[in-house]
């Protein structure tokens, strides 16, 4: 009685196709399908952001989007922001700034500000707490997040 | 040599795979072949279960197998065994796995159902029918020992489960002699845990060798495994349990739950892994809670404005079970009398069974609430005399030269508390300086010309930490010259891993890269008490030290031994013993503990043991006290009630640190948690023990649009209780935040204003207060 589909997509540059029910959410479908388990969930009913992911340029919560909607789109997910092994600009200031405790929420903090950053290069601390007003972090306080957003957009600024 | 990682703020080693997505966590982890389960739980507060009808269940597609609890006869029966024994506690007042009989809050697990996938599992769980008989509900905290109250629990005679007490001094003579006695009642209410990861397990069992394994999203791996060996009859050796990567824990994920007995009892029915992953819906239904309590206290104070004593009487709302025996309640008995030099202290807590979700420690346990009624006390005190609130806390803490301070009150063990050192008036005088409390009125103006109301708010405390008896580590440098620390204490997101490795690196002189941290693993580490209470820094920080020394003196009289040169002459530097002064004669660590594993039919070197290891289990036995003052500034808008906090400061003291981005990082989530329970944070439960708070749309957590950047100062009164000087600091941050918050709103709304007296405080009850205060 459950239906398939056959879902295509680009997933951090690489073509990956699985099968899956249809009712099964991006982020489920990324996580057991796709094995990439990066990507979490926190509250799968859209509010806690850990499920952020970038959908064809877009931030999206994996959680409220139906896999077989990603069909023939282009996906990055946290395991796509290192290059070659070396963590990117953002990755390394959460670390420097301790922008992460239990690393749950880190994924989508880091998608959400990896898309935000692109928007607005040069935000304020203000446009920066705005900007992850949709993400739920218990550990942090949000501060070491929010300095190390505002540290990589100064030095993309003198880069 | 001086210690060179201990006190840097180096960066974490945890973090390169958790900013990768490399973190491991439950849902991370697919055991071949492994089935998903879902739970059926109760829709009712309070009832009997009559039948549970799974015949359609059993037939949906994907599905193995729906177990009731009678199904699970030939392995287990009965509630699950205490955890924390209290003698005062007649029980055990525990879960089943799966209700059988009566049912006690809503969300209890009833049935479980095992399928292909969750959905199929999920799909099945609701085509099972449960006829339950509605019992009288005991939902509301306030009248829960009326004598013709609903009885939470049918079996007892009232909802009283036990009545703790403590007292010192002359507490009839001190009241009587007091030239003034101030009587309050307060309510704090029972927020939730939320964690970002919800719990989760997986289980599998080996039939023929009867062996459990396990991985399971908790603080207290180790208690896991004592509570379900002991229940399935099993030896402990037989029972593994891990705690992987853990996306948070603060409190609820220390408790041993039924589901963790069910999932492991599926395990052994089927014989295949067994996974569970709790949704957040079922996070407010069936995870523990932080603390409903009402407080109703007297305070004794002198014309001078000196606390002299407190008394009276706290309502403390458990919940149907205690799966954590009193803790909860009995740390609030062990957070009086603060960081004040109180002559004289009643206190009696009665533990209150009702129709909700258990409470169990939470961010603070119960020193919160103790911390909220106290500071409401003392700023009680300082309106009725006229005094400023920080000439209250200078007149009536405890001194400097006190130190250290016999309270008065009991350890759980029984002990005599003492608190072993800390200047709770510096702490004071400098959260007042660094928020510039001198140039607030100035700043009040300022805003009152832009029809904004600002308050100052004040809050001190003093938490104890480094609770016994143990957490134990062992060091061994490996045959590469890596040096491994093992112990069994959890993390959750602390930084563990990079704090112990500082330790080790720094006694063994290696560089932090070259120290691995290896955790939470019964089949690696043989003991384990719990990641609770602000405790590793203390006891598994300083198990890594004393081990790591004892490998240090290990090293050297085998490099001594190697190099025909006297220990005295050796030092160690980047993983190479060599003598000082001539440093071309030297060996590696990664030698040394080769020559310590032995090779066959040669003597080891000078008759020395093999390994080049050890294991040390630092036991704390007295607590070591942290404590710090907090100020806060708050915008009010008289028009809406709408609280913005503009300014947080905290002054904190947790003795030595070992990494100050990771102390300050644990203060800064801690005080946003606070926050958090002052004005956001409400599970709320109509008369009938339903919730009506269950989801994120409903239920408000503190987010980073209304936070503020939180600065700290620290001082440093080095603990003389354990070998590192280190105090705890997991919860030093939340303890006075939420009395911080409500003292700046009290002030902000002005003198004339009502005394508050609650939390958390909404915004239209805020807007309330202005109206109606006569300006
Ligand atoms: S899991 Fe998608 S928003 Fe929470
Ligand atoms: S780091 Fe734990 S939830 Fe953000």
């Amino acid at each position: 009685m459950s239906d398939t589909r056959t879902i295509s997509l680009t997933l951090n540059g690489a073509a990956k196709t699985a099968e899956t029910d249809v009712r099964v959410n991006l982020a489920d479908f990324l996580r057991h399908s796709l094995e990439a388990t990066g990507t979490h969930v926190g509250c799968e009913h859209g509010v806690c952001g850990a499920c952020t992911v970038i959908v064809d340029g877009q931030p999206v919560r994996a959680c409220l989007m139906l896999a077989v909607q990603a069909d023939g789109s282009t996906v990055e997910t946290v395991e796509g922001l290192a290059t070659d092994g070396a963590l990117s600009d953002l990755q390394a200031a959460f670390s420097r700034h301790h922008g992460l405790q239990c690393g749950f929420c880190t994924p989508g903090m880091l998608m959400t500000l990896h898309a935000f950053l692109k928007e607005v290069p040069n935000p304020s601390e203000t446009e920066v707490r705005e900007a992850i007003s949709g993400n739920i972090c218990r550990c942090t306080g949000y501060q070491g997040i929010v300095a190390a957003a505002l540290d990589v957009a100064a030095s993309r600024k003198g880069a | 040599m001086g210690a060179r990682l201990f006190g840097a703020s180096v960066q974490r080693l945890e973090d390169a795979r958790l900013v990768t997505g490399r973190g491991r966590y439950v849902d991370d982890i697919h055991p071949a072949g492994v089935v998903h389960a879902a739970f059926v739980r109760s829709s009712l507060a309070h009832g009997l279960i009559q039948s549970i009808d799974t015949s359609v269940a059993r037939t949906m597609p994907g599905v193995l197998a729906v177990y009731v609890m009678s199904d699970f006869a030939a392995f287990a029966s009965g509630p699950l065994p205490q955890l924390a024994p209290h003698p005062l506690i007649q029980g055990p007042i525990t879960y089943e796995p799966l209700a059988s009989g009566e049912v006690r809050h809503v969300g209890e697990a009833i049935a479980m159902v095992l399928a292909t996938s969750r959905a199929e599992a999920e799909d099945a769980a609701e085509r099972i029918n449960l006829d339950i008989e509605p019992l009288p509900v005991a939902a509301d905290l306030a009248h829960a020992l009326d004598p013709d109250a609903p009885k939470a629990r049918s079996e007892r005679a009232d909802n009283r489960l036990a009545t703790l007490k403590t007292a010192f001094g002359d507490v009839a003579g001190t009241f009587a002699r007091a030239d003034h006695v101030l009587k309050e009642t307060f309510t704090v209410h029972r927020g939730g845990c939320h964690s970002m990861e919800t719990r989760g397990v997986i289980a599998t069992f080996d039939a023929d060798d009867r062996r459990l394994e396990m991985w399971t999203s908790s603080q207290s791996p180790y208690l896991v495994r004592r509570n379900l060996a002991s229940y399935f009859g099993l030896d402990e050796s037989a029972v593994r349990v891990r705690a992987p990567d853990v996306g948070g824990g603060f409190g609820p994920k220390a408790a041993v739950y039924p589901e963790e007995a069910a999932v492991a009892l599926a395990a052994m029915m089927t014989g295949k892994p067994v996974k569970w992953i709790e949704d957040r819906s079922e996070h407010f239904l069936a995870t523990t809670q932080q603390r409903d309590q009402i407080w109703e206290l007297e305070v004794a104070a002198s014309n001078d404005g000196r606390l002299l004593g407190v008394r009276g009487r706290c309502l403390h709302d458990n919940g149907a079970y205690a799966p954590y025996g009193a803790i909860l309640p009995a740390t609030a008995l062990g957070s009086f009398p603060g960081p004040y030099a109180l002559e004289a202290l009643d206190i009696s807590i009665d533990i209150v069974l009702t129709n909700l979700v258990p409470t169990t420690p939470v961010r603070g346990a119960s020193r919160p609430s103790v911390a909220f009624v106290l500071e409401r006390l003392a700023d009680r005190v300082a309106r009725h005399l006229g005094l400023p609130r920080e000439e209250i806390r200078r007149r009536s803490f405890i001194r400097v030269e006190q130190m250290p301070y016999v309270t008065g009150t009991k350890a759980r063990d029984g002990s005599p508390i003492s608190y072993d050192s800390g200047d709770y008036t510096a702490a004071l005088n400098l959260v007042l300086d660094k928020i510039d409390a001198d140039g607030f009125a100035a700043r009040r103006a300022e805003a009152a010309s832009r029809g904004k109301l600002l308050g100052l708010g004040l809050a001190s405390c003093v938490e104890d930490t480094g609770l016994g008896p143990f957490e134990g580590a062992t060091v061994r440098v490996s045959s590469r010259g890596r040096v491994i620390v093992t112990t069994g204490a959890a993390s959750q997101g602390q930084g563990h891993q990079t704090t112990l490795a500082q330790i080790a690196a720094d006694a063994l002189g290696v560089s932090l890269e070259n120290v691995s941290v290896e955790a939470a693993d019964s089949g690696k580490f043989p003991l384990g008490i719990s990641t609770i209470a602000s405790r590793v820094a203390v006891t598994a920080g300083s198990s890594v030290e004393l081990a790591a020394q004892q490998v240090r003196r290990k090293a050297l009289k085998t490099a001594s031994h190697l190099l025909e040169a006297a220990e005295d002459d050796l030092e160690i530097e980047n993983g190479v013993v060599f003598v000082k002064g001539a440093s071309d004669v030297k060996v590696t660590l990664a030698t040394l503990a080769q020559s310590l594993a032995g090779t066959a039919g040669m003597r080891l070197p000078g008759g020395i043991e093999p390994d080049l290891a050890a294991t040390a289990y630092f036991e704390s036995t007295a607590l070591t006290f942290a404590h710090g003052s907090n100020a806060c500034e708050v915008e009010v808008d008289p028009e809406t009630g709408d609280v913005r906090i503009t300014r947080y400061v905290v002054a904190h003291d947790c003795g030595r640190l070992i990494n100050p981005l990771i102390v300050d990082g644990q203060i800064r989530g801690g005080v946003i948690h606070g926050i958090g329970n002052a004005l956001y944070e409400r599970m709320i439960h109509d008369d009938q023990g339903q919730p009506l708070t269950a989801t994120y749309a409903d239920y408000l957590l503190p987010m980073a649009s209304e936070m503020p950047n939180i600065e700290i100062y620290h001082l440093e009164s080095p603990s003389p209780r354990n070998p590192l000087g280190v105090k705890g600091a997991g919860e030093g941050g939340t303890i006075p935040a939420a009395a911080c918050v409500i003292s700046a709103i009290e002030d902000a709304i002005g003198p004339g204003g009502t005394f508050l007296r609650h939390h958390p405080i909404s915004f239209e009850e805020v807007a309330g207060l202005i109206d109606t205060r006569t300006i």
